[in-house]
Formats: C-alpha cells, structure tokens, sequence
C-alpha cells in the first residue's frame, strides 16, 4: 500500500489560470515522478484559496505551508527543498495567510428561527437509522407512558389542550376517551397520512424525514385507548415516505419496540402501512375505514363515530400524522411545557406549508396564533420580486380566502372559525397583484368536480354544476345571474351533502366572492 | 427490551454521534427529502463521495437527512465541523458540491455565495 506523506495543492480558478498554474501544475507533477516521490506525494487541483494577486498559489499539506507566485522554474527547488528534504522555500512563502471568508445571518437572513415541536429532527437526523432517533430521547416517552395508566397518558393529553392536526379541530384527548371507554375485545388505531389536500406536504416531512417519531405516537396512542394494532394509511404516491417507514417499523420490531410486551410493560401492538389509491375522499375518516377495508371509499352515515364503531365496526381512533408526532413531545417534556407554545385555545405549534408567489416557499412549524403577516413576510421572505400581497388561500382547496384585512388575524383553529375561515391542513398559496382569481376559482371547483365520490346528490350535481358556471365565467360568456348561482348553488352543498367534502366548497366561494366580487363582476359581458 | 437497556442504547447512540463527529474532522449532511431528491439531492449527495475518494480525504464523512422545509432552497447541505460555526448551503448542484470540496473542505473558507445561513 502506497502511504501518502504530502498533498499538495494547486489553486485552480480564474485568476491562478491566467498566472500559468496549468503549466506549473504539469510541473510539478513531471518533477516529482522525476525525483521518485510519486508513491509518497499526491497533488491535487482545488479551488480559489481566497488569495488574489499572488499569482500561482500552492499549498502543501499536513503541514498547511503556503507559496505564492509560483512559476514553472521554482518547481525543481520547490520539490527538491520542500518535498524530499523538508526546508521551507522561505523566498516563495506567501506574506499573508488568506483571511477566511465569513458569511453572517444577517446577510442570508432566510431562515427565521422556529419552534420545532413536531418537526424536532427533520432534516437533522438520519431517517434511516433508529440509533439516531434513539440518541435524541426518542421512544423514552414510550417508557413514561407505560408508568401512567391510559388514563393518565390521555388525562396528559387533555391538559395539553393538543387539537387534531387533521383540519377539523376536534379535540384529541376526547377522540381517545371514547374509543377508551368504548366496549370492544379488539380496538385500532388508524394514522391518517392520506395528504390529499391540493398544495400540502407537511406530513411528508415528518414520514420520511423522522418516521421514528410517528410510530412512537401510535404506539402511545394504541396503549392509551387500548389498541394492539395500527394502521399506517399513506397515499400512494408518497414511494419514499413508504420506503422509509417500512425500514423504520422493521428496526423498531428488531429493537423489540413494536410486537409483544414491548419495554417489558405487558403491552403489545404492531404496526401496518397501507397504500392509498389516491382517492381525494379518503382523507376523510369513514371514507379512508372502508378504503383500509378493502371497499369503494365512501364516507359512512355519523353517528356511528368511528371511536365507537369504525374499523370492521371496533373502536377505532384517526389521527392526523402532525397529531402523533405531537403526542411523543407531550408525554416526554408534559402538558405544562407543551402549553408555553401557541394561544390558550390552541397550545403548541402549527406546521404550515407555504406555497405560491412567496420568495422562499417550504414548510415552516410556527406557534399557534401566528399572524398571517408574520407567515408571509418573517417566515417565507415576503412576496416574490417586491409585488402586492392579494390574498392567501388558507386551509388548502376547501379553505378560505383571506385578503389584506386578515394579514393581522391570530391564526389557530378557535379564532380563525370566528372570521369564517379555516386553518384546515395548514395549507397557505399566496397570491399576488397579478393573480386571477376566476383563473384561482376554476382550478378549485375543478378539482372538487374530479374528486366528489358521486355518493350523494348534492355534491355530485352541485360540483359539475359549479364547474358549468365557472367555465362560463372565465371564457367571458356568463350572465349577471352566474354570481348568484354560485353562492347557491354552493350554500346548498353545505346544507345538504353527506361529508366535508361538499359541505366545505361554500368557503373557498364565499371568500372570494367576499374580497373579489368586483373582479368577478368585471368578466361577465354587458 | 426494556426501559433499562434503551436508556443504554441512547447513551451508546449519542456516544457514537459525537464519535463520529470526532473521528472525522468535517461531517457533510444532504438533505434527502422528496424535495432535495427532485431538485437533485441524489447527484449531490453522489458527487460528495466520489470528490472524497478521488481526493483520498479520510477524514470526512457525508450522511442523509430529511427534509427542513426550506423547498425552493433544495438541494440543501450542511457542513459540521467541529469547533466552527455549521454553514448551510443552498441550492447545491453537482459542480457546486465540487467546488465546495475544494474551498470549504479542503482549503477551509466556506463559499459565501451558495451559503444560506450560519448557525
């Protein structure tokens, strides 16, 4: 085996080129196969060494020496002297080191600082690797869960106040207190990761960036209502995110962290990931237990819920991915710190995913109660090229849009309902000046055409009727009446459909009809 | 298991972190979310290595991450090395990660133009 004794560097950039370290390079190297030291010394291109004016610059290495103005004549000595005799070339021996270069936050200034509850290792750790999950106090809450009851780690939960991340805001400590009580020789936990919601990838992130974190929370949530056996349901499309949870329920099983009598507690729970077929519907709950049970996905007549009576009618508790990977943070650090985030309502952090004509647009995890302004201008740069804030459709496709007057609205799930608007799946699409929003309107309504299920009449005629009049809007040819006929037709729909799904398409139009009823206005002919 | 013995593994875990980071003088994180993946994390991530054996440079280390959310500055990569402040770059390409091996690396000056932040 050849041992290397020095690198040396040669400078390679614009300005060391025009000063001949080609040629000094093809020197050198011919010099030191010359003098037999091939085997012992290796030189390598590298790149601007923060030098100017000193022409050719080399570097040897461990020792870190520098020469400046290198020229073709100097490398026999440099090579003779240096290299096999080990005295300095003081003549050539660069002034000054090269200062180093140092970049500051305030001049990049993108990345704001965030609370990161839910998305703690994401982008830290190495998703495929449970030691590194295990390193950051991962699955110790598992062990405190175990030392209260159930009822304890749900009592934990209540007085955290944490309220489902799916987009309906319901409470989770009381999802899980009546599947708890619910009667049941076998009940199950569901984790919704159907991100079906147009523009939101949140729980993405947290699937294939800490999966550790969300089996964690699912393994607490099965002990706590009583469960031995959980369901991952995934949309298809998310091929890494699967990949990586499948490696990660594999390690935990090894780790004997999934499977029977897990941390010797007598409690044993197992894990399944399930596909989506894509299905917009499924996302919502009854809709995905007939999809995990191999039907057609149609949502299911309330009451029964599905704590009482949901998967192959059991007891059966859906949660949202951002909702678990809350939960192992809660019973870790407790209710009490879990509060000093977010607003009395709404305690903890939202994830957000920030999309459109913003300058940085990404995910970003702020505190509960954040102002839409601070999301837009702190967090994701402002708008792109110095433009006009329109408005922001928040909430993803089923949201609301909210204008210049709501930039300063505390968002959390509580004080958003007050401004008939939702927080939903924590979507944001900003528009700016130039935004159409009969353009934005049309691709809304189409979507919801696509995805209506056709299990009830209201939302199957009322979308394709929707899109009629939309069409007709945006090519120029509607009536004065289309304006109307959309609040109606809409109202309707949320009177009279059968889920979310068409009961929820009166927000987006009521909004935008709201702010921009002018503009709407201005496309029908006179 | 029991409680006992993953409090052992945390603390052989968090050893073996800091053990790395000592047994390497710089470590080179690429952020191997869907994101990064699209924007091309996986030449990124490819190019480091192969920079590192073609240069013999034993003494670092590239792993993966997910994704932080900072979307439309993937590829994102971090550069840990001790004693130093980490420096995050964005938007990283192929022939940027080359150049980063050159300048950050090697020669120790971190590349203001690709650098996002500095924490």
């Amino acid at each position: 085996m050849n041992r290397v004794r020095n690198h040396v560097l040669i400078s390679i950039d614009a300005g060391t080129i025009m000063a001949g370290a080609r040629a000094v390079e093809k020197a050198l190297t011919e010099e030191i196969v010359r003098q037999g030291l091939s085997d012992e010394i290796t030189v390598l291109e590298t790149g601007s060494i923060g030098a100017t004016g000193q022409g050719v610059i080399i570097v040897v290495y461990p020792e870190g020496v520098y020469y400046g103005n290198v020229t073709v004549q100097d490398i026999p000595q440099l090579v003779e002297e240096h290299l096999l005799k080990g005295r300095l070339v003081k003549r050539l021996l660069l002034s000054e080191l090269p200062k180093q270069h140092v970049v500051t936050k305030e001049k990049t200034g993108l990345l704001k600082e965030q609370p990161r509850i839910v998305l703690r290792n994401s982008g830290i750790i190495d998703p495929e690797n449970i030691d590194e999950y295990i390193a950051r106090e991962g699955y110790e809450a598992i062990g405190k869960a175990f030392s209260l009851k159930p009822e304890g780690v749900i009592e934990e939960i209540k007085k955290s106040g944490l309220i489902g991340r799916g987009g309906a805001g319901f409470p989770t400590a009381m999802k899980w207190g009546f599947a708890h009580n619910a009667p049941g020789d076998q009940k199950y936990i569901i984790c919704n990761a159907d991100e079906g919601e147009p523009g939101t990838f949140k729980d993405r992130l947290i699937l294939e960036g800490d999966p550790h974190k969300l089996i964690e929370g699912m393994i607490i949530a099965g002990y706590a209502i009583g469960a031995t056996k959980g369901f991952i349901y995934i949309r298809g499309e998310y091929s890494l995110s699967i990949e990586r949870l499948e490696k990660a329920i594999a390690q935990a099983r090894q780790y004997e962290l999934l499977g029977d009598n897990i941390l010797e507690s007598g409690f044993s729970f197992d894990l399944s990931v399930m596909k989506g077929a894509g299905a917009y519907v499924c996302g919502e709950e009854t809709a995905l237990i007939e999809s995990l049970e191999g039907k057609r996905g149609h949502p299911r007549l309330k009451p029964p819920f599905p704590a009482i009576a949901g998967l192959w009618h059991k007891p059966t508790v859906v949660n949202n991915v951002e909702t678990l990977a809350n939960i192992p943070e809660i019973i870790w650090r407790g209710a009490t710190w879990y509060r000093g985030y977010g607003t009395e309502k709404c305690p903890g952090t939202k994830v957000y995913t920030i999309i459109g004509n913003v300058a940085t647009p990404g995910i970003i995890e702020a505190e509960m109660g954040t102002t839409l302004r601070d999301i837009i201008y702190e967090y994701a740069g402002g708008i792109k090229e110095g433009k006009k804030f329109k408005c922001a459709l928040v909430g993803g496709a089923a949201g609301a849009f909210l204008g210049p007057d709501m930039l300063d609205v505390q968002m959390d799930f509580a004080n958003l309902k007050e401004y008939a608007a939702v927080l939903g799946s924590g979507a944001i699409l900003v528009m700016d000046e130039d935004a159409d929003i009969v353009d934005m309107l049309q691709s809304v309504l189409h979507f919801f055409k696509h995805e209506s299920c056709g299990h009830c009449v209201p939302c199957r005629l009322g979308t394709a009727q929707l899109v009629k009049v939309i069409d007709r809007i945006a090519a120029s040819k509607g009536i004065k009446e289309d304006i109307e006929k959309l609040s109606n037709i809409s109202d309707v729909m949320r009177d009279t459909s059968f889920c979310p799904l068409g009961q929820s398409l009166c927000l987006p139009i009521s909004s935008a009809l709201k702010y921009f009823h002018d503009e709407v206005y201005a496309r029908i002919p006179l | 298991m029991n409680l006992e013995e993953l409090k052992k593994i945390r603390e052989k875990a968090q050893k073996d972190v800091e053990l790395r980071q000592k047994g390497s003088r710089i470590r080179i994180v690429v952020g191997m979310g869907t994101s990064g993946i699209a924007a091309g994390a996986r030449d990124v991530l490819k190019a480091f290595v192969e920079e590192i054996s073609r240069r013999n440079l034993n003494d670092v280390i590239v792993t993966q991450t997910g994704e932080r959310g900072l979307a439309s500055q993937e590829p994102m990569v971090e550069v840990f090395e001790e004693g130093k402040p980490v420096v995050v770059y964005g938007n990283i390409t192929v022939e940027k990660a080359k150049r980063l091996i050159a300048e950050h690396v090697v020669n120790g000056n971190p590349v203001s133009e690709y650098a996002i932040e500095v924490m």
